[in-house]
C-alpha cells in the first residue's frame, strides 16, 4: 500500500481519516482534550459539501450523529470520558437499531471531571459497555500517530460492516502528541471503502431486521423509497416495536453473535520482538496498548540491551479482546507484565483470558505519562 | 366524501396504544390530513417521535420514521434534516419530552431556526408513565408525585419557542380538529423552527384525579382554558393570567434559516463566496 508522510498531531489525523473514509456528517461539543478533531474537521468537512454542527451538549451531538446515520450517511463524533458518560444511553439506541457512527474517544483522568488537560485510560471498561443492556461493543486503540489516521479509516469499514457503533480511543499523549506518521494515500483509503449493504428489490420484499443470526441488519438509507421505522424498543423485521417472545431473544442474541462470529474480522493485535520468544525461563512478555506501548517499546529495548529477553503483545482492537491469542502467549511465557494507566481495567480481562492469577501489573493513575524507565524498573523487580 | 386515512397509516398496526377518548388520535389524523393537503410525497418526508404516548405517533404513520430516547426528537431530527436539507423534517413530541427532559434540545433547535416542524402533544402530565408532574401540569392539581397537589410551577412552551428564536410558534386545541389541520399546513409550509403545540386531553391519567375523569369533562376545561390569539393580546395582564393563547402566535419569514446558512460556510470553504461576518446578518447580538 502506497503512503504519504505528514507531520501532524493525533486529534487532527483521526479527523483526517473520518473525511477521507466518506464522512459527511459530524456532531460535536466541545470536550478536551478532544476538542481539536472537531476543530479540523469543522473545515474539512464544508469543503467536501459535508456537515459539521457544534450541538448544544453531548447528547445533543451523539443524537444528531445517529440521526444523519439513520438518514444514510457516515457519521462521526468525537468526544472524551464525561461526554462518553453522556452519550450512553443514546450509543445504545444506535446498538439496538443498528446505526453505524465513529465515536473517537480521546481519554482523560476520570472519573468525573477528573483531570481534563491529562493522559488516562479510564475509559477501557467503559468502552466495553456503554450503554445498558447486552450488545458488543466494538472498541479500536491507537497507539502510534499513523494509527489514529488507520484505526479511524478502520472503524468506518467496521462500522458498516457490522451496522453499529465503533468506538476508537486515543488518550491525551497521542491526541495531542504532534510529529511524523506514514498513512496512506487518499485514493488508497478511498479504494478501501466498503459501504454499508443496502436492498434493491421492491419495498414490499424489504425486511430491514430480516436477517441471518449472525448479520447485522441491512438498513436502506431514508427518502428512497423503503419506508421502515427505527426504535430503541425491541422490534421486529420491519424495525416495529414488538414483546413476541421469540423476536426479543433472537434480537437481542443476533446483537451478540453478528459480532462474536466473524470476530477474525475485527482482531488486530501487534506482537513487538515477540518472534524469539521460546517460552524460556526469565523471558518476560508486557502487555500494553495505546500510547503506553510507545514507552513500552522502548523499555523493551533497553531490556534487551541489559541482557533480557523482552516482548510485547499489544492488541488494537480492545473490544471484543483478542482471548485466544492472549490465552496461547500466556501460556507460553511464563513473567507477564501488564501496563496500563489505570488499575487493572483490561488486566481483569487479561486473567479472565489467561486463566492466570499471578500477572503483574503497573498501574499510573495520576495523569502523567509512563516512562520507559518505570517499565524496566517494575520488570527488574518483580522478574 | 369522508377523508380516507388508510394509505398513511401503517393499517396493521390499528388500533392504536393510546385510551379511548384521547386526543391524539385527532391530532394524528389532522397531520394526515395536512400531509395529504400540501401534497408531500411519502418517501419525502420523515416523522421523529419521542418517549410517552406521542411516541408511538412515529409507528402509526407510514413515512420514514423514527422513535427516539426520551427527549432527544429535535437532535436527531437536526442531525437528519442537515444531512438531507431538501426533505420534511417533522418532530412530534409530548411536554414531558419536549420541555423537561429535552429542553435543551427545544431551545437550540429554536434558536438555530432549522426546518423543522416540532409538533408538542401538551396535555399536562406524564400519561404513558402514570400521571407524575410535567413541567406544564397546573398548580394545585393532582398528580402521583404530587398526592397533595403540584406545587410546581407550569411554564408555557410558546413562549419558550418565541423566547428563543424559533420563527414559526402556534398552538391550537384537539377540539379545533380543522384549526389544528390549518396550523400544521401553516407550520410546515413554514421555513424555519416551527413550535407547534397541539392541546390534548388525558382524562384517564389527569382528569380522573382532578375532577375531569370523562374525556368530555377534560376538553371543555381545555376549552375554558383557551383563548384565541388577537382576543388574548387584547386582554389586559390580569385578564391573560390562566389562559392559553391559540392560533398562529409568531411568524418571523425574515429570519434566515439553519441549512441556508450552513451553506454559507460550504460556499466560504469552497471559495465561492468571502468570509461571513456580522454585517451579513441584521440581528448581531
Amino acid at each position: 500500500m502506497a503512503t504519504r508522510e505528514v507531520i501532524s498531531t493525533g486529534n487532527e489525523l483521526s479527523a483526517m481519516a473520518g473525511v477521507d473514509a466518506g464522512c459527511t456528517f459530524f456532531g460535536g461539543y466541545p470536550l478536551t482534550p478532544s476538542s481539536e478533531v472537531m476543530h479540523v474537521i469543522s473545515d474539512l468537512l464544508p469543503k467536501v459539501g459535508g456537515t459539521c454542527i457544534q450541538m448544544e451538549d453531548e447528547i445533543g451531538a451523539i443524537c444528531a450523529v445517529i440521526g444523519a446515520g439513520m438518514a444514510g450517511s457516515r457519521t462521526m463524533t468525537g468526544t472524551s470520558g464525561p461526554g462518553m458518560s453522556l452519550k450512553a444511553e443514546n450509543l445504545g439506541l444506535a446498538q439496538m437499531a443498528e446505526v453505524p457512527l465513529v465515536c473517537v474517544n480521546v481519554m482523560r483522568g476520570g472519573p468525573s471531571t477528573g483531570l481534563p488537560t491529562r493522559v488516562s485510560q479510564g475509559d477501557i471498561k467503559q468502552a466495553s459497555n456503554p450503554s445498558h443492556g447486552d450488545y458488543r461493543s466494538i472498541t479500536l486503540c491507537a497507539g502510534n500517530l499513523a494509527e489514529c489516521y488507520t484505526e479511524t479509516v478502520r472503524a468506518f469499514n467496521l462500522a458498516d460492516r457490522f451496522m453499529q457503533p465503533v468506538i476508537v480511543l486515543l488518550d491525551e499523549t497521542i491526541g495531542h502528541m504532534h510529529g511524523k506518521a506514514d498513512i496512506p494515500t487518499v485514493e488508497d483509503v478511498k479504494t478501501g471503502i466498503v459501504p454499508r449493504k443496502s436492498f434493491d428489490g421492491p419495498a414490499e420484499e424489504y425486511f430491514p431486521y430480516e436477517c441471518n443470526a449472525t448479520q447485522p441488519a441491512v438498513l436502506n438509507p431514508m427518502f428512497k423509497g423503503y419506508r421502515y421505522h427505527f426504535t430503541g424498543l425491541h422490534h421486529d423485521k420491519n424495525g416495529f416495536p414488538t414483546e413476541e417472545i421469540e423476536t426479543c431473544r433472537k434480537l437481542i442474541q443476533r446483537l451478540e453473535d453478528k459480532v462474536m462470529a466473524h470476530q477474525d474480522e475485527l482482531e488486530l493485535n501487534e506482537e513487538f520482538m515477540c518472534d524469539d520468544l521460546t517460552g524460556e525461563e526469565g523471558e518476560v512478555l508486557i502487555i500494553a496498548y495505546g500510547s503506553v506501548s510507545l514507552a513500552a517499546k522502548e523499555a523493551i529495548r533497553h531490556l534487551r540491551a541489559d541482557g533480557i529477553k523482552a516482548g510485547l503483545f499489544r492488541p488494537i482492537t480492545i473490544w471484543p479482546s483478542p482471548a485466544k491469542r492472549i490465552k496461547e502467549m500466556t501460556d507460553k511465557i511464563k513473567n507477564v507484565l501488564v501496563v496500563e494507566l489505570n488499575i487493572r481495567q483490561y488486566t481483569d480481562e487479561i486473567e479472565r483470558a489467561s486463566g492466570r492469577l499471578d500477572l503483574e501489573g503497573l498501574y499510573k493513575v495520576n495523569g502523567r505519562a509512563i516512562s520507559p524507565h518505570e517499565i524496566t524498573s517494575k520488570v527488574k523487580e518483580v522478574f | 366524501m369522508a377523508f380516507n386515512y388508510d394509505s398513511y397509516l401503517r393499517l396493521e398496526k390499528m388500533p392504536t396504544l393510546w385510551c379511548w377518548g384521547c386526543g391524539d388520535g385527532v391530532i394524528l389524523k389532522a397531520f394526515i390530513r395536512a400531509v395529504d393537503k400540501m401534497g408531500i410525497d411519502k418517501d419525502d418526508m420523515c416523522v421523529v417521535s419521542g418517549i410517552g404516548c406521542s411516541g408511538r405517533f412515529s409507528s402509526y404513520v407510514d413515512f420514514n420514521t423514527v422513535h427516539t430516547t426520551h427527549g432527544r426528537t429535535v437532535a436527531y431530527a437536526t442531525g437528519i434534516k442537515l444531512a438531507n436539507p431538501t426533505k420534511h423534517v417533522v418532530c412530534v413530541a409530548g411536554d414531558g419530552d419536549a420541555l423537561a427532559i429535552g429542553g435543551n434540545h427545544t431551545i437550540h433547535g429554536c434558536r438555530r431556526n432549522i426546518d423543522i416542524t416540532m409538533i408538542v402533544i401538551q396535555n399536562f402530565i406524564y400519561g404513558l408513565t402514570n400521571s407524575q408532574t410535567s413541567p406544564t401540569t397546573p398548580q394545585g392539581m393532582w398528580t402521583v408525585t404530587q398526592k397533595a397537589g403540584n406545587i410546581d410551577p407550569t411554564f408555557d412552551g410558546c413562549e419558550l419557542a418565541v423566547a428563543a428564536g424559533a420563527s414559526f410558534v402556534g398552538r391550537e386545541n384537539v377540539t379545533q380538529p380543522r384549526k389544528l389541520e390549518k396550523l400544521f399546513i401553516k407550520s410546515m409550509e413554514h421555513k424555519g423552527f416551527s413550535y407547534v403545540e397541539a392541546l390534548s386531553n388525558c382524562h384517564i391519567n389527569l382528569g380522573r384525579k382532578n375532577k375531569m375523569a370523562s374525556a368530555m369533562q377534560n376538553l371543555d376545561w381545555i376549552d375554558s382554558i383557551t383563548v384565541p390569539v388577537k382576543k388574548y393580546e387584547a386582554m389586559t395582564k390580569e385578564e391573560q393570567l390562566n389562559l392559553l393563547p391559540t392560533g398562529i402566535i409568531k411568524q418571523d419569514t425574515v429570519v434566515r434559516e439553519y441549512c441556508d446558512m450552513y451553506q454559507d460556510i460550504i460556499d466560504v470553504h469552497q471559495g465561492k463566496r468571502a468570509k461571513i461576518t456580522q454585517d451579513d446578518f441584521v440581528k448581531k447580538i
